[in-house]
């Protein structure tokens, strides 16, 4: 998801002030300038050498990004690069991760898009820093560059030898990369391509101090937020005192409409923000849309909305054939739902003479860095911004929100660093969720039977609201609640072919006309933002939804549709090879009570290729379990197949859990999803088997896959449900109570 | 505030606090023990869980007061990276976790289970771990990792 830097690009082009304060971060400005040359991946934005590697005299390498782990292995993906690329053994490779005072700035986290930026830029650093070192050994060995071999760091041409760690002082990192060393051919690849474990496992089983929520500072306080109960309630009043008069209690803090304590104990910092939401009197409006405990009125809601309508993708052709054609046509809806994190959101934070550090697990340390200042009022270079590992996110949760929580709170706190984490209502109630959606889609289908007329309109509220999302306004929670806010402003959609709320709605068959359109819904009266893979999960299940849809109206299989209109080899690919795995059988009608589907995308148009085929069993009370999925993914170079089968597995059980079960309740008033209990997701009871067949392309670039089967993963189980069934389910989640109605 | 006597991993522990402090908050801040992480608060999500008197149990509902002269077990216990549990090695030979802060309740559920049915079915193991929640979908490789630390055919392998 790449909304933010995009943004802060086009930021920087337009404002000459701000140019100047980021150059404090290091050679991020420096790309700007016009006459550069492009420089691969992540290399571009950060150009010096030293900002990514730096030998150490111990014979160590540290390896700086600006990517973070997030529980998905990038940490382990990236070392794996930097090992092969150095010819340095995998053990001496250390990761420092996104922090603003000491790594490049990549952005964010996001996007399916670290191992392509951050694992581009090492390996033509890597390969640059050691052709350098070969240099040096040459000149210092007195023999030709051809002659040396390198084995752990280890120079040699017998008898000589020289290693890494004796030349340190005879190369200088500290220059820009040229990228004119070229990395490896994929045969030399010793460490990439291996299922190396996770570098931070061992320490998450055996209790390590693993997560942000594990830190523990010198004289550290414990904080807690009170979160108005409604997004656009006024506080009247509120009885300070009496919470400031409870046992442990270091400090109340009342900002305009932003409260939050701080106590010696943790357990008194929630007590006394218990006292405080219990004398916090509020004035609320009911400012909600319609339709908040399901049903068709928010989708007919969202259709009336204002809206910014734009169009996404056309094709007309001049002439198109007569003859006689089918017009199929169908509407798909998504609720709103939730990333719901297992641990809530938490940060650490102190204040001290003025300088603000702040440990975070926020997917994007610089862009918050940003925010930050605006809702602290202090300049940028007085914030630092470090990642610490949190809960999975899955997208935008509450982390940056936290971090601006327990900044606020340090001003109260005399010095004293305090670690603030949500409460699980918190997070419920005010994580940004993923839109809920609306995809309007017609088809029409020549005497043949194929596609000649495709159109796909999409209403959707934003799916970026991260912090920098639009320059003009500061993206986190607690300013905008301040009695002088920093106000967000409307964030604008990611252009294609990425896109946002748009994302995979272009089609990646060939039809010779369509038209994608997009009423971009720029109030949000429920707060919305990136939930992994944006649009294109809910875009993915109509336009895959939709061409099964199509193809029996045409009277062909799904999978032989699929390909008469797929001209791209890659994608044919995982189609058919997640169609053979799974045992497809062509035009087989399911009983009534099992069935199965298929579906495929390629994330973005631009990630990982991906099909799954799902198959369902039904029960006549409507109640569908999902009993297994194969995958077929193409990512190009493999740097670590388990972790690829990790995130791809990963996916499709979160997001047959999406599809499943998942839906953000809320009144007029008030998001009503506030625990477990409210938002049921996949137990080990509902969860399908799943199975992962890699294709390697070590010749291609490396394409990421954290977010590639969320998408085809809900087309296929509706197509399965179709199948078996013979009804068609367009509305999110497919509860028992829709199925059972569905079928009777 | 008075005092409590608490036995944790084999030893006697003091701690001055409520009665109705949650034990999740004794054992993570008075102990500084991170493997119970706090999820919900509400025993919903089993990221907490620990094991007394050889039971599982939600430390987040469970007071200190009512832990006194039982027998507290966090992950600490079991083994460390170097002398890992047999739970702790299969965990990471699966590579059983992405973001792994539900993991430590996970093997603590599994081990409650274990120490009884040492060799589980793979239902009586998803039964013992539907309380525990995982948000990144990497349960079929928890049941895997329980499988193998059970010695019991894993499937697929």
């Amino acid at each position: 998801m790449n909304t933010a830097i995009l943004s802060r690009r086009k930021f920087l082009k337009q404002s000459s002030a701000i140019v100047a304060t980021f150059s404090l971060a290091g050679p991020a400005a420096i790309a700007q300038q016009p006459a550069r040359p492009a420089l691969p991946g992540g290399l571009n934005n950060n150009r010096m050498l030293d900002g990514w590697i730096r030998i150490n005299a111990n014979g160590t390498v540290t390896v700086h990004t600006g990517k973070c782990e997030l529980g998905q292995g990038i940490l382990t993906a990236l070392a794996q690069i930097a090992a092969d690329e150095l010819d340095v053994s995998y053990e001496r490779i250390e990761m420092v991760s996104a922090d603003t005072a000491r790594t490049p700035d990549e952005g964010m986290t996001a996007g399916s898009l670290s191992v392509e930026n951050s694992g581009t830029a090492l390996r033509f650093a890597c390969a640059e820093a050691r052709g350098m070192l070969l240099a040096a050994a040459a000149q210092k060995l007195n023999v030709a560059v051809e002659k040396l071999s390198v084995a752990d760091g280890a120079i040699s041409a017998s008898p000589v030898r020289v290693t890494y760690w004796d030349l340190i002082k005879d190369i200088n990192l500290k220059r820009e990369a040229t990228a004119t060393h070229k990395p490896k051919a994929p045969s030399q690849h010793k460490v990439i391509g291996k299922s190396l474990p996770r570098r931070d496992l061992p320490a998450k089983v055996t209790g390590g101090a693993a997560y942000v929520q594990d830190m523990r500072l010198p004289g550290m306080v414990f904080g807690r937020v009170v979160r108005p109960p409604s997004y656009r309630a006024m506080l009247a009043s509120v009885d300070e005192a009496a919470a400031k008069a409870l046992p442990g209690v270091v400090a109340v803090m009342r900002d305009g409409n932003f409260l939050a304590v701080a106590a010696e104990r943790e357990e008194q910092a929630i007590k006394a923000a218990q006292a405080l939401r219990a004398s916090a009197k509020w004035n609320e409006t009911p400012d909600l849309p319609p339709g908040g405990t399901g049903g068709a009125a928010l989708y007919e809601h969202l259709k009336k909305m204002p809206s910014r309508d734009m169009v996404i993708s056309t094709k007309t052709p001049a002439a198109v054939s007569g003859g006689k054609v089918t017009s199929v046509e169908a509407e798909y809806t998504r609720p709103f739902q939730a990333h719901g994190s297992i641990g809530p959101s938490c940060a650490v934070a102190q204040l001290k003479d003025g300088k603000y550090q702040v440990w975070t697990h926020s997917q994007g340390v610089f862009p918050l860095r940003t925010d930050l200042a605006k809702a602290l009022k202090t300049p940028v270079a007085n914030v630092t911004c470090t990642h610490v590992e949190g809960s999975g996110c899955y997208g935008h949760n509450g982390a940056d929100d936290v971090a601006c929580d327990a900044a606020l709170l340090a001003r109260a706190t005399n010095g004293r660093p305090v670690k603030l984490q949500w409460m699980r209502e918190d997070e419920f109630g005010w994580e940004p969720f993923g839109s809920a959606m609306v995809m309007k889609m017609q088809a029409q289908l020549d005497e043949a039977g194929t596609i000649v007329n495709w159109q796909h309109e999409i209403w959707s509220h934003p799916h970026s609201t991260r912090p920098m999302s639009n320059p003009a306004g500061s993206f986190v929670l607690g300013g905008w609640h301040l009695e002088n806010p920093a106000p967000p402003a409307v964030p604008n959609n990611s252009p294609q072919p990425s896109g946002a709320a748009d994302r995979n709605a272009v089609p990646l068959y060939d039809f010779p006309r369509q038209n994608i359109l997009l009423h971009y819904l720029t109030d949000m009266p429920v707060r919305t933002s990136a939930l992994r893979t944006l649009g294109a999960y809910a875009n993915v299940f109509a336009l895959e939804s939709f061409i099964d849809e199509t193809a029996l109206a045409a009277g062909v299989d799904p999978v032989e549709f699929r390909l008469r209109h797929m001209k791209n080899p890659r994608a044919r690919a995982v189609i058919e090879l997640a169609a053979q795995k799974a045992g497809w059988k062509p035009n087989a009608k399911g009983d009534g009570s099992k069935g199965r589907g298929i579906a495929f995308s390629q994330y973005k148009n631009l990630a990982c290729y991906c099909a799954v085929v799902a198959e369902v069993t039904v029960d006549r009370a409507g109640n569908v379990k999902v009993t297994r999925a194969v995958s077929a993914v193409d990512a190009g170079m493999v740097v670590n197949p388990d972790g690829i089968v990790n995130q791809i597995e990963g996916g499709i059980i979160q997001s047959a859990s999406w599809t499943m079960k998942e839906q953000v309740k809320f009144d007029r008033q008030r998001i009503t999803t506030r625990s477990w209990a409210d938002y049921p997701i996949f137990t080990f009871a509902d969860v399908p088997a799943v199975e992962v067949h890699i294709i390697n392309l070590p010749n291609e670039r490396p394409l990421g896959v954290g977010e590639g089967s969320q998408g085809p993963t809900v087309a296929a189980i509706a197509n399965a449900i179709a199948n078996a069934t013979g009804r068609r389910l367009r509305d999110l989640p497919f509860t028992a109570e829709k199925v059972r109605v569905a079928v009777s | 505030m008075p005092d409590y006597n608490l036995r944790v991993n084999g030893e006697q522990r003091t701690v001055r606090t409520d009665a109705d402090t949650p034990l999740l908050y004794v054992l993570r801040n008075d102990f500084e023990l991170n493997s119970p992480k706090y999820g919900c608060g509400l025993a919903q999500c089993g990221s907490c869980t620990v094991m007394i008197d050889g039971k599982p149990a939600r430390s987040c509902v469970t007071p200190c007061s009512a832990s006194v002269g039982k027998n507290i077990t966090t992950l600490e216990s079991l083994g460390t990276i170097d002398k890992p549990h047999a739970l702790q090695k299969a965990f990471l030979d699966e590579q059983a976790a992405q973001c792994g802060y539900c993991t430590s309740g996970m093997i603590m559920s599994a081990k409650a289970l274990l120490d009884v049915t040492p060799k589980p079915t793979e239902a009586q193991i998803k039964q013992a771990l539907a309380g525990n929640l995982c948000r990144c979908g990497t349960h079929n490789r928890v049941v895997r990792a329980v499988q193998r630390a059970a010695g019991v055919a894993v499937k697929g392998a």
